[in-house]
């Protein structure tokens, strides 16, 4: 045990890991190392919103890896959804929102005078906390985002393929022209991702996709999640923890006020947190 | 025993018998009088039918009830009175459904603070000021430059569908307020336009509140008295589908502005002429009524669900 201990100290002090102050175990340094490699789609820097008078985010700095699932868990209020809003510009529809920083998208500034919200919003896919529909058909609401698009071009193959990726083809096929609305919440939501995915964007932002779901649903949509990963990148705001435990790749931790605690690889956020307020938010003493 | 005293209390019982009593008696005062009216109509119009077959009522193409030779055929009336009903939905349909649209999607929450109460305004200009002012304005304005006569079904169409504008976009406007703003964020998240939120989501969400609008409108375009009695004239005349410009530019006679001419003339109480008012009432009554169901239908008809 005393010798482990010390093989491991060694290893650490041959190889420091930027950041980490190098306490961390070697489990750790294998994601870490891994995170590396990765490249950041999206990065907060400084970024600040303000609802009015009232600051929803504070100075946040974040690195969001490509084809990757990334997590902001918190207790309510604390800005998660904002900071996930304020990626394509959502909060634009707000009137009181006002944002200052920068949030890069493939390195460029979103809020840069030049950027279209709406040619943002098309490369950046959204799911919603409830499932929304359409009032359409099950066809129609999966081929929407192509025609808003101008994406004409085989949209039958894009609906099915969308549907197929989505894990609800199969459930379906037969019903195509049946109402969005007739489906069971579960199949809602996996409809809304179907909608997000089939204009084939880069980024899929999910606000807690899964919280008016039931546990088998939920189950399905975590696997689905992980899936997409292999494609998208991921980032989904969940208030469950263990969901984030279980399915993302990185974690995000904010607290009350819209601060940004802490952001790491996923086991290290969960096992072993550098911040004791993370820790204690993590193990249940607050929030 | 408990000290808590649940007994009733004798006064409290009567008052709340006697409020009952009072809102149901306001209630079906209403229905009494609706009920009452319909019922003269129908009285009288009986005695009308009479004298002159209905067919002859329904199916004659002269109208001519106090002159001679006398004739007493509706369908000039109802053709002045589609004449009329057509031109205001060409002026008040669009209008009042953009307005909706800018109010509900693209107004600022302050700048639809002031519009909306300002636009219902107009609904509430007293409809002979509308005539008067369809009479002494837009006809002499027009008549530069069209070949108009004095009373004219255009001026009076153009009036009637000003006032009934309000109707559509405040209708319209709250059955597009009540989208859920659920289904415009799915749609801004695919990367839609205001516009195409606006029309591919809002308005098909919103169909059935807007038909409604269009057919509540459309039956006050169609019961509108004053305006069409003092600009559009009184001249029965059959629709002449030939002619689609003279259709706006002569005088026409609208069925309540017939009304308006037997009510307002000489003619004795018990004569064929004046029970003749009451079988054009009872024609226009049935009329709007139809609409009225036809409304409903729509509206339960196209109403969506939301969870």
């Amino acid at each position: 045990m005393t010798s482990s201990e010390t093989e491991q100290t060694d290893e650490q002090n041959a190889t420091p890991t930027p950041g980490t102050d190098g306490l961390t175990d070697s489990a750790d340094d294998w994601s870490a190392d891994q995170s590396t490699d990765d490249r950041t789609i999206i990065e907060a820097r400084d970024l600040d919103v303000y609802y009015g008078d009232e600051q929803a985010l504070q100075s946040v700095d974040v690195a969001i890896p490509e084809k990757r699932v990334t997590a902001m868990i918190g207790p309510s209020g604390c800005g998660k959804s904002t900071f996930l809003r304020s990626i394509n510009r959502m909060n634009d529809l707000i009137d009181a929102a006002r944002v200052e920083g920068e949030l890069l998208f493939d390195g460029k500034n979103v809020y840069d005078d030049d950027v279209d919200p709406v040619a943002l919003r098309r490369k950046i896919g959204m799911v919603f906390q409830s499932p929304n529909p359409f009032p359409k058909s099950i066809y129609d609401n999966v081929a929407y985002g192509l025609e808003v698009q101008g994406k004409t071009d085989d949209v039958d193959e894009k609906v099915h393929r969308a549907l197929e990726r989505a894990a609800l083809l199969d459930e379906v096929e037969d019903q195509l022209d049946e109402s969005g609305l007739e489906l069971s919440g579960g199949q809602q939501q996996r409809l809304c991702i179907a909608r997000a995915i089939a204009p084939d964007p880069e980024v899929l932002l999910m606000d807690e996709p899964a919280s008016a779901l039931d546990p088998v649903a939920t189950s399905q949509i975590e696997d689905l999640i992980e899936e997409l990963a292999e494609d998208y990148t991921v980032v989904i705001v969940t208030h469950n923890m263990q969901q984030a435990a279980r399915i993302s790749d990185r974690t995000a931790v904010f607290l009350t006020g819209g601060e940004l605690v802490e952001f790491d690889d996923t086991t290290k956020i969960f096992e072993n947190p550098e911040s004791q307020r993370v820790e204690d938010y993590i193990t249940g003493k607050f929030g | 025993m408990s000290t808590t005293d649940l007994s009733r209390d004798g006064a409290r019982s009567v008052r709340g018998t006697a409020m009952r009593v009072l809102f149901a008696l306001c209630a079906f005062l209403s229905i009494l009088t609706t009920v009452a009216i319909v019922l003269t109509l129908l009285l009288d119009a009986v005695d009308f039918f009479a004298a002159v077959s209905p067919i002859e009522f329904l199916t004659g193409t002269k109208w001519s009830p106090t002159n001679e030779p006398v004739a007493f055929g509706v369908l000039p009336l109802v053709s002045g009175t589609l004449i009329i009903t057509f031109g205001s939905a060409a002026i008040a349909l669009p209008i009042g459904l953009l307005t909706a649209i800018y109010l509900s999607e693209y107004a600022s929450d302050r700048r639809r603070a002031f519009l909306k109460p300002a636009l219902e305004v107009l609904a509430s200009v007293p409809t002979v000021i509308y005539g008067y002012f369809a009479l002494v304005y837009v006809t002499p304005a027009l008549d530069t430059f069209l070949p108009l006569s004095t009373f004219n079904a255009l001026s009076a169409s153009i009036m009637v569908g000003i006032m009934i504008i309000p109707m559509v976009s405040s209708i319209s406007e709250d059955a597009m307020s009540a989208v859920p703003d659920s289904l415009r964020q799915a749609s801004y998240g695919l990367g839609a336009t205001k516009f195409t939120v606006s029309t591919s989501v809002v308005v098909p969400a919103a169909l059935s509140g807007i038909f409604s609008s269009f057919i509540l409108a459309l039956s006050r375009a169609i019961g509108e008295t004053m305006i069409v009695a003092i600009a559009a004239g009184q001249t029965p005349r059959m629709v002449d589908l030939t002619d689609p410009a003279g259709l706006f530019l002569d005088s026409i006679q609208t069925m309540t502005a017939a009304m308006v001419q037997i009510g307002a003339s000489d003619v004795v109480g018990q004569s064929t002429a004046y029970k003749g008012l009451f079988a054009v009432g009872l024609t226009l009554f049935a009329i709007t009524f139809v609409m009225n169901l036809v409304s409903e239908w729509v509206a339960s008809r196209y109403r969506e669900v939301y969870r």
